[in-house]
C-alpha cells in the first residue's frame, strides 16, 4: 500500500503568542514543526508502510525551509519528501499545487492530511484535493483499518462514534488521537538525512480567501485568589468547594 | 439571497447550529439581505422566530446514507439553482466539513469559523484560528461567500421580524456512483460521567510526573463525582488516553469547577477549558499562566496538595 502524508511548516508557538506590530507572528524565537494531525498521519502512514510492505511519502507545501519539516517526518519513518514550492497559506493555492504534484508523483492508494493545519485552521486543503481527484474523503478521522480493496474510517462525533466505508483510494483528514507518534530515532534521524527529496515548482492561482492581519483575541482580566501554598492549603480549598457545592 | 445550512435534530434546529443561525438572521437584518434556511430535515416550525420566510428542504434517498460528499453535491446543485449571495454554516466539525467538500466541488473559496463579517467588496471577515487562540482578519471575494460560524461570533443585536416559514422541497441530482465515504455503523455513547458532560474535571500535566500519579487525581474526582482529564503532554507520554486530553486538539469542556494540576496553561490547552465556571490551578510555579488566569490557585506541589485535599474532603 502506498500512502502519501501532505504536512505543513508551522510556527511552534507555546503558552505566549507573540505578535508584531503589522499582526504577523514573531516568529524570530520560535521553531518550526508540524501539527500534532499530521504527526499522527505521518505515524499512520508509517505503520501502513511497514504492515503492507508498501511505502510513505512525505509531501509539504512551502519554503525551501519547510525541508526540515519533511526529514523530519523520514526520521519517523516515511521513505520519501516531496518539496512542492509555494507560500502554502491560501488553501485552494496549497490544493492545486498539491494537485500538481500528485500528477507528477502520484498514484498513491491512500492520501491522508491533518483535519486542520496547526496555524491557519482552514479545515479544507483535504476536501480539496479529494474533489478534484474525485476520491472519496471524510474528515476528523481517528481510526483508519485498510482492505485489500476498501478503507474503513472511524470518527467521533458529539454523541457516539461514526464507522464509514470507502472504495481505495481514498483521502482522509485525520485527527489527533488517531495513535500515538513516535520520536524519530537516533537512527531514522540518520537515515533522513539522506532520504531522498523530490522538488516541484508548479504553477498555481490565488484562491479567494486573502489573511491580513493576526490579533490576540481580547485578554482574560482574572484576579487570581491564592489559597495557600502546599499542603495546608487544604482546609481553604475545602472551603472553596463547599462554596461552589460540588462536594458531594 | 443568504442560505443559512442548519442541522435538523428531531424536527427542530439542531443545538449546535442556533448560534449560526442567529448570526445569519441578524446579519440579513443588519445589511437588508433576505435569509433563508437550508437543511436535509424540517425544522421549519422552530425556524420562524429568526426571521427566516422560507426552509429550502433537500430530499434524496440516497441523502439516508449521511455521506458529508453526497451532501456536499446536494448543496452544491441548490446553490447552484437559487444563486444565492452566500452560504452559512455552523462552524462545528459537520458544518466546517460540509462546505469545505461544496467549496471544493464549485471551485470557491471558503473561510471557516467566522467571528465577524462585513459585507462591501471584497467582504471582509475576522476568523478563529486554533479555537480562538488566535483572531485572523481576512478579504473574502468570491461570487457566492461560503463562512462557516465559529463559536463565540459577535451577533449583532438587530431585532428579526418574526415570519411564517414556508418550506421549499428539492429533489436534487446525485450520482448513485459517486466516490465517496458511506456510513455504514454509528454507535451513541452510553450514559455515566463523561468528560465532556461532568461537572467537575481534575486535570493533570507534566507536573502530574507518571500514569502512577494520576491515581490520586481519580481518587480526587471520584470524591467530587467527577472525570479525570489531561494535558498533551500527558498523552503524549502515554500517562493517559487520547480520550482524556483537554484543548484545541483534545475536549473543549465547561464544567462548574476545573481543578489543573501541574498544566502551564499554553493557549491550545486554555481553549479547552476557559468556558469553566471556576478554574483551581494547582502549581509549583505562581508565575504560569494556567495560575495567572484562573480563578483560585494553590502555590505546590500536586504530590502533597491532592493526597491533602483528598485527606480534607474524608476527613469532614
Ligand atoms: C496545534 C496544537 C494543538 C495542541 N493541542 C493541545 C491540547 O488539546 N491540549 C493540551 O493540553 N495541549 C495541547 N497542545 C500543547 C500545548 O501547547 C502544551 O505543550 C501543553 O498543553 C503543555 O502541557 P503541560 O501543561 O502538561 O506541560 P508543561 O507546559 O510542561 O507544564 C507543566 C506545568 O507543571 C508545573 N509543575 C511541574 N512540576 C510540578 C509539581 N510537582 N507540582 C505542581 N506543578 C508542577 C510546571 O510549573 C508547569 O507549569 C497543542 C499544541 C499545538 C501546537
Ligand atoms: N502548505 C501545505 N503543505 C502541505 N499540506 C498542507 C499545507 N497546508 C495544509 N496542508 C494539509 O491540509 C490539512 C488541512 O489544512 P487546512 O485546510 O489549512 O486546515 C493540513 O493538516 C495538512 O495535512
Amino acid at each position: 500500500m502506498d500512502v502519501l502524508v501532505c504536512v505543513k511548516r508551522v510556527p511552534a508557538f507555546g503558552a505566549e503568542v507573540v505578535l508584531t506590530e503589522d499582526g504577523e507572528l514573531d516568529t524570530r524565537h520560535l521553531g518550526f514543526t508540524i501539527g500534532p494531525h499530521e504527526e499522527c498521519a505521518v505515524e499512520e502512514a508509517v505503520r501502513i508502510a511497514e504492515r503492507t510492505s508498501g511505502s510513505a511519502g512525505v509531501l509539504t507545501v512551502g519554503p525551501p525551509e519547510a525541508e526540515e519539516q519533511l526529514r523530519y517526518a523520514m526520521a519517523m519513518g516515511a521513505d520519501h519528501g516531496v518539496l512542492v514550492e509555494g507560500a502554502g497559506e491560501d488553501p485552494q493555492a496549497t490544493a492545486s499545487a498539491i494537485l500538481a504534484a500528485l500528477r507528477e508523483i502520484g498514484p498513491y492508494d491512500l492520501l491522508l492530511f491533518g483535519n486542520e493545519s496547526a496555524d491557519a485552521c482552514q479545515y479544507q486543503v483535504g476536501a480539496r484535493v479529494a474533489n478534484g481527484l474525485g476520491l472519496p474523503v471524510l474528515a476528523g478521522v481517528k481510526g483508519i483499518e485498510l482492505g485489500p480493496e476498501e478503507v474503513t474510517l472511524r470518527r467521533d462525533v458529539p454523541d457516539g462514534v461514526e464507522v464509514y466505508r470507502a472504495p481505495l483510494p481514498a483521502v482522509a483528514a485525520v485527527a489527533e488521537g488517531l495513535n500515538l507518534p513516535r520520536y524519530p530515532s537516533i537512527k531514522g534521524r540518520l537515515r533522513a538525512k539522506k532520504a531522498p527529496l523530490h522538488r516541484i515548482s508548479p504553477e498555481v492561482a490565488a484562491g479567494g480567501l486573502r489573511a491580513l492581519r493576526l490579533r490576540t483575541p481580547p485578554g482574560i482580566g482574572t484576579e487570581t485568589k491564592v489559597l495557600g501554598s502546599g499542603a495546608e492549603a487544604a482546609d481553604a480549598v475545602l472551603s472553596v468547594l463547599e462554596d461552589l457545592g460540588v462536594l458531594r | 439571497m443568504l442560505l443559512v445550512h442548519v442541522d435538523v435534530d428531531n424536527g427542530t434546529v439542531a443545538a449546535d447550529s442556533v448560534e449560526a443561525l442567529r448570526f445569519a438572521a441578524a446579519f440579513g437584518a443588519a445589511n437588508g439581505i433576505e435569509v433563508a434556511a437550508l437543511a436535509f430535515g424540517d425544522c421549519a416550525e422552530s425556524l420562524g422566530p429568526y426571521g427566516i420566510g422560507t426552509l429550502h428542504v433537500v430530499r434524496h434517498e440516497l441523502l439516508d446514507e449521511h455521506s458529508p460528499q453526497l451532501e456536499s453535491a446536494a448543496l452544491a446543485g441548490l446553490i447552484t439553482e437559487l444563486a444565492p449571495e452566500a452560504v452559512f454554516a455552523p462552524g462545528s466539525a459537520h458544518g466546517n466539513e460540509l462546505l469545505a467538500n461544496t467549496a471544493a466541488r464549485l471551485g470557491l473559496p471558503f473561510a471557516a469559523n467566522c467571528l465577524e463579517i462585513g459585507t462591501g467588496e471584497p467582504w471582509t471577515l475576522t476568523r478563529s484560528r486554533g479555537g480562538g487562540v488566535l483572531f485572523e482578519d481576512a478579504e473574502l471575494t468570491a461570487e457566492v461567500k461560503l463562512c462557516s460560524i465559529g463559536q463565540g461570533a459577535a451577533i449583532v443585536t438587530k431585532t428579526v421580524a418574526v415570519q411564517e416559514t414556508s418550506v421549499t422541497e428539492h429533489v436534487p441530482q446525485l450520482d448513485p456512483e459517486l466516490p465517496r465515504a458511506r456510513l455504514v455503523e454509528r454507535t451513541e455513547r452510553g450514559g455515566g460521567i463523561s468528560l465532556a458532560t461532568a461537572p467537575v474535571v481534575v486535570s493533570g500535566g507534566r507536573g502530574v510526573g507518571s500514569a502512577e500519579g494520576y491515581a490520586a487525581l481519580e481518587e480526587l474526582a471520584a470524591l467530587l463525582g467527577g472525570a479525570v482529564g489531561c494535558s498533551r503532554v500527558a498523552t503524549n507520554n502515554g500517562w493517559r488516553p487520547h480520550s482524556d486530553q483537554v484543548g484545541l486538539t483534545g475536549t473543549k469542556i465547561a464544567p462548574e469547577l476545573y481543578i489543573a494540576c501541574g498544566i502551564s496553561g499554553a493557549t491550545q490547552h486554555w481553549v479547552g477549558c476557559m468556558h469553566a465556571k471556576h478554574i483551581l490551578a494547582i502549581n509549583t510555579d505562581p508565575e504560569a499562566p494556567m495560575v495567572t488566569r484562573s480563578t483560585y490557585a494553590v502555590l505546590g506541589d500536586v504530590h502533597e496538595v491532592i493526597p491533602a485535599l483528598v485527606a480534607a474532603i474524608r476527613a469532614r
